[in-house]
């Protein structure tokens, strides 16, 4: 995993490899054609990412009173409900709960939550052996790394890798990368865990405060798997993944699968309300940060995420440098406008890993305007600790000579002048970075204004 | 119809002809063009790089020269998406900006380009038009497909459209991210040519001058015959550069 590095830096190390870059760009870029193929495929998409902007915009709202109501109705439903106002509370909690309950084994499905609390080192800090049961977890989990995706988190991996990774870890045979084979080596790996686990954690995409329920999305059935047969569940839920009705959930599950994958739905859509007999379930709120991330007004609708990954899918910056580059829980666009509310330093340079392009403005299903809070991040940024004083400098020379007619005119002939008689081993030198692989732009014989001068004026 | 026409700073001074060709261009339409003499720049490099209070004087200057104009033309979608959003008034009142091609097609509506170019074309979709205004029907986009700049170039005799794999991907340019993430940047230009050079473009046009000065400086580095020009000069009837 890649730290505190700037994500230029972290990128250039990764287009290094051009062909794995290549490979990893139309990787990702076929699932944003599958993501197109099934949007197309509804004439009314864009009013259901309409729709679910405004119910989303209603919740971020409402969130108090609906938090309150939804916790309310689970606790009527028999689902003991846990508050947790930042990540530690968060782990806490859990590690509380699997002594009470007396967990000896304990298996979890996808959550880009408990990624975000640590909650996988935190308790295997605590001598419990945690098992990720979602493939692509699982794979990266043997590889002992974080996810690059949030969605898929092993797409950084080819086919022979986790033939590898299998081989060393599950016996397989070695050089073998049959899809097929490796899947069902580890559905036969997965199977022992899940029927020894106590305990089952799961992540959660939609709570409705209306019914106390919620609901899990995958794609392979682990979540069901683990929480059938465990008799402790611990569901964990961001506080922002409210919807106010379940008659508001047709219209963001039929918005996260083809946004995510282009499938019309995930394989499995579980609705979770009440513990089975004998059983109990769990359900911790975690705060950590959001609330604060919901009193600044330039990026509170953030915060209407659905964790689909489409933006990192059509992210062009994305798609060519990974996941890692971003150094952050949740990578790409999205994680560019939510990391550096937690942590402004570490994560001072994702603003900037963007052309403003837009694209993962327009292909968020529930209408974040992102490029626009990564153009306003920028400029919060800069004002709070900017680490790159060549930057500023330079900018408000810029501003200067752009602000006056005569510097902008004196400027512009000397620069023009200055490249036409500069030998080509210093216009190129290293420092222009510009110039390290591209060729600057030929000098003309004059400017437009010089032109119009002679022949409108 | 009282037009002030707005020559971003770069193309001012590195890209006259293409200036030259814009004016041209609305003067054959019939258009009272005049070009403040004492413009220089819209703020926006300042501004994306996150130091909104350096473009300041320059928004100001922008301002003091075009304020009086029922109608500013600038030849580059995203120095007009910058003043639009971040200089023009909301209300309704003051100048109405345009980028070149959406005046032509939206407000001249004009009917005929009178230009022949029999050349191998590739039209690159430059970002900040395309999703800031609207120029063109993103990919992303559910809904009836329309292209503003490309409706114009379908009218010129013996003008060859080439169709691209990805047909609104990213340049890289992205003004100072072309040189603070230079690696990225560049990749994504060499990606955005391969695309193009596929398809046996002659010549990669596009409606603003930023995408194509990157794209430019990529393609002689290479060595290759392949030119890029700017949107008004086909428009105009020019020739391909020698």
């Amino acid at each position: 995993m890649v730290e505190n590095k700037t994500h230029a830096a972290a990128a250039e190390e990764f287009l290094k490899d051009e062909a794995r870059t290549h490979w990893h760009d139309d990787t990702l870029w076929h699932v944003r054609t599958k993501r197109d193929t099934a949007a197309q495929k509804l004439p009314e998409w864009e009013e259901l990412r309409e729709n679910a902007s405004q119910i989303k915009d209603y919740v971020l709202s409402n969130l108090d009173e609906l938090l309150v109501q939804f916790e309310k109705n689970a606790v009527a439903n028999g689902v003991e409900v846990l508050w947790a106002k930042d990540a530690q509370e968060h782990n806490d909690h859990v590690y509380r709960i699997l002594q009470e309950n007396d967990v000896k084994n304990l298996v979890k499905s996808k959550s880009i939550l408990t990624e975000e609390c640590g909650l996988n080192h935190f308790l295997e800090d605590k001598g419990y052996d945690v098992v990720d049961t979602d493939l692509g977890e699982r794979i990266i989990q043997f590889n002992d790394q974080v996810p690059s995706h949030i969605v898929m988190p092993a797409i950084h991996l080819k086919k022979k890798e986790i033939g590898d990774i299998f081989h060393k870890h599950l016996g397989t045979d070695a050089g073998a990368d049959d899809p097929q084979y490796l899947t069902e080596a580890a559905r036969i790996h997965l199977r022992e865990k899940f029927i020894k686990a106590n305990a089952a954690i799961t992540g959660v995409n939609f709570g409705i405060a209306e019914t106390g329920g919620f609901v899990v999305c995958t794609n392979e059935g682990n979540a069901d798997m683990g929480t059938h047969l465990a008799d402790v569940h611990i569901a964990c839920m961001g506080i922002e993944k409210l919807i106010p009705r379940a008659a508001d959930l047709g219209v963001f599950l039929r918005l996260l699968a083809r946004s995510a994958t282009g499938q019309s739905i995930t394989n499995y859509t579980s609705h979770f309300h009440r513990p089975s007999s004998g059983k109990k379930l769990y359900l911790i709120l975690v705060d950590n940060g959001r609330t604060e991330q919901l009193g600044r007004e330039d990026f509170r609708n953030s915060l209407k995420c659905i964790r689909c990954g489409a933006c990192m899918n059509t992210c062009p910056i994305y798609r060519r440098s990974s996941g890692f580059s971003y150094g952050s829980t949740v990578p790409g666009p999205i994680g560019s406008i939510l990391s550096p509310g937690m942590d402004l330093k570490k994560h001072s340079t994702l603003p900037f890993a963007s052309t403003l392009c837009g694209s993962c403005t327009d292909v968020c299903p529930v209408k974040i305007n992102i490029h626009e809070q990564l153009y306003k991040w920028r400029q919060v940024i800069t004002k709070e600790g900017d680490a790159q004083p060549a930057k500023k400098w330079s900018m408000k020379l810029a501003g200067k000579i752009l602000g006056s007619p005569a510097w902008y005119n004196f400027m512009g002939k000397s620069a023009r002048i200055a490249l036409k008689f500069t030998p080509d081993s210093l216009v190129y030198a290293k420092i222009n970075a510009w110039g390290k692989q591209r060729n600057l732009p030929e000098v003309p014989k004059e400017s437009f204004k010089e032109w119009y001068n002679k022949n409108r004026k | 119809m009282n037009v002030g026409l707005f020559i971003p700073c770069y193309v001012d001074q590195f890209y006259p002809s293409a200036a030259i060709a814009s004016l041209e261009l609305l003067e054959k339409y019939g258009v009272d063009v005049t070009y403040p003499m004492d413009q220089t720049c819209c703020g926006q490099p300042m501004a994306n790089s996150g130091y909104q209070q350096f473009g300041k004087d320059s928004g100001e200057l922008f301002l003091k020269n075009f304020g009086d104009f029922e109608y500013i033309v600038a030849p580059s979608g995203s120095c007009t998406l910058h003043v639009k959003e971040h200089l023009l008034s909301h209300d309704g009142t003051g100048p109405k900006i345009y980028e070149l091609c959406e005046f032509l097609t939206d407000v001249l509506k004009v009917e005929e380009i009178y230009a022949s170019f029999p050349h191998r074309v590739g039209f690159h979709s430059s970002c900040h038009g395309l999703r800031g205004l609207h120029l063109a029907k993103p990919s992303e986009i559910v809904g009836v497909d329309f292209n503003k700049p490309v409706s114009l170039l379908e009218k010129i005799n013996d003008l060859e459209l080439v169709t691209l794999d990805r047909k609104d991907e990213c340049c890289g340019f992205g003004g100072t991210f072309a040189v603070f993430e230079e690696a990225i940047s560049v990749q994504m230009g060499k990606d955005r040519l391969a695309d193009h050079l596929s398809k046996g473009v002659e010549v990669i046009t596009a409606a603003d001058m930023s995408c194509l000065m990157h794209l430019e400086g990529l393609l002689k580095r290479e060595k290759s015959p392949v030119k890029i020009m700017h949107i008004a000069e086909i428009l105009n009837g020019n020739s391909i550069h020698s």
